[in-house]
């Protein structure tokens, strides 16, 4: 790649950018700062699909009931069960419980706390089945 | 206390750790000389690995081993550890630290305040040094940022105990004893040696050219065999891999083609810098196929652009850099 043709095609990064190896016009390796690539940007807009995909399912089941707002955090935060159990600490079948409205309107305020101090938000925010906000999606003013 | 620690941004975190590093200690590095003499290069197509429920692909050796080989190659002596107790892990760091001794630090991506959200994934290979620290922050050279940056301390913590694949148990490392001087044409010569046999002999079929191949082959029954909505799920996945922030571009393929320009001025041997400007074209090659990979990912795949040319572009890719590793192989001799 000739450094004259280093992509600077904004993505994800929204303005960081990072190092790209190219040459100079007598062949010299130089490291050269690239925003981003649109085949690259494209490849990552895919990922961030299924993720938003993801969460709009799953808040369609949290207000069909068949889902707690667990379900919600959890996805958010790029989590399966396994890696939410290890973080807070309990066995993964009770995480799974937790997903569920019923069990999920049980649990006692030290859990509550777990699961909210990991999401970095308070307890009524996390119970909070109203609130489930605009969801965060990089590059989004680029794909309008 | 802040250390003078001179950061310099580099395309990937390890490499970058390394060469920052050595520059620290008197041994003036750039990261692709640390990337080659580590043994970077690699390629691996592992099917049964699911990230995301796709499969990964590989351009670089495994993680820590850039690192680990670059400093044995040099006879460098590197204290490493690990830690059951965050509390304990920090203080550790802070006694370092105030005995004027940059701390290389494995983390996962996750908890870094800094990092802008769209890389915050569950990865916990990162890498980084800790410079020093200001005002209960700590002060960090994180090679994929333009400028030092700041980090609070819980969530260093929280970055250096992330859960999940490859946990980093809070590890640490520090350089403890540096020799006299160093050979570096030796280490050169080793460094090419370990890419050269990993991508030609190592007897694994998901490995090295042959595990281009093997991924060329697979690619081409992508569509049959997932149908066409998964099968570019995989293509973007490939993409996302090879063309990710910290590769440099192209796989690694143009840091080494950097590294061979390098170690062409270091050995006196032009044939290297031939090399290097191949490497560069299978770069370019590798970048077309991610072109190719893109539009049918958007839905606008042209003539051009079937799975058949893809796997075509990566076998193209296979024999270029076979023939490349044997020529490589002869130079060293």
């Amino acid at each position: 790649m000739l450094k004259k043709e280093v992509p600077q095609d904004l993505g994800i990064a929204e303005g960081m950018k990072e190092i790209v190896y190219a040459v100079d016009d007598d062949g010299n390796y130089e490291l050269v700062p690239s925003a981003g690539w649109d085949p690259k940007n494209i490849a990552n807009d895919q990922a961030w699909d299924i993720i938003s995909e993801q969460i709009e399912k799953v808040k369609k089941q949290i207000k069909a009931g068949t889902l707690s707002p667990l379900a919600y955090h959890m996805v958010k935060n790029q989590m399966d069960a396994g890696l939410l159990a290890q973080y807070v600490g309990l066995f993964k079948w009770k995480v799974r419980r937790h997903l569920k409205p019923g069990a999920f309107d049980k649990l006692k305020k030290p859990v509550l706390e777990k699961y909210a101090s990991l999401f970095g938000v308070t307890v009524e925010q996390f119970m909070d089945r109203a609130t489930i906000d605009e969801d965060y999606r990089p590059g989004k003013d680029r794909l309008i | 206390m802040i250390i003078d620690f001179k950061h310099r941004q580099s395309a990937h975190c390890e490499s970058g750790v390394t060469a920052n590093l050595l520059s620290h200690y008197g041994l003036e590095m750039s990261e692709a000389l640390a990337f080659g003499i580590g043994g970077g290069l690699f390629f691996a197509y592992l099917p049964f690995v699911k990230i995301n429920d796709l499969p990964l692909t590989t351009f670089r050796y495994t993680t820590g081993a850039i690192l680990k080989r670059t400093m044995d190659t040099l006879d460098i002596q590197v204290r490493t550890e690990k830690f059951r107790s965050p509390q304990k892990a920090m203080d550790e760091l802070d006694r370092v630290l105030d005995r004027g001794i940059p701390v290389g630090l494995q983390t996962g991506a996750w908890f870094l305040p800094y990092f802008p959200p769209a890389y915050r994934f569950h990865f916990n290979m990162h890498n980084m040094v800790v410079m020093g620290r200001d005002n209960g922050d700590y002060l960090i050279s994180d090679p994929v940022f333009p400028e030092p940056v700041r980090c609070d301390r819980t969530s260093l913590m929280k970055a250096r105990f992330t859960k999940g694949a490859l946990e980093p148990k809070g590890k640490m490392y520090y350089v403890t004893d540096v020799p006299d001087s160093f050979e570096l044409q030796a280490a050169v010569k080793i460094g090419i040696g370990s890419t050269v046999k990993a991508m030609l002999k190592t007897p694994l079929p998901i490995v090295g050219i042959r595990g281009m191949r093997f991924l060329a082959t697979r690619m081409e029954r992508w569509p049959q065999k997932l149908g066409q909505e998964k099968a570019v799920l995989y293509l973007g996945q490939l993409v996302r891999m090879q063309e990710e922030i910290g590769t440099g571009g192209a796989g690694f393929r143009f840091i080494y083609a950097a590294f061979l320009q390098e170690a062409a001025a270091l050995l006196g041997d032009t044939r290297l810098r031939k090399c290097s400007a191949t490497l560069t074209a299978i770069g370019d090659r590798w970048r077309a196929f991610a072109v190719s990979a893109a539009r049918n990912c958007k839905g606008r795949a042209k003539e051009q652009d079937t799975f058949a040319a893809m796997a075509a572009i990566i076998r193209d890719c296979a024999a270029r850099e076979e023939a490349l590793y044997k020529e490589l192989a002869g130079i060293i001799r």
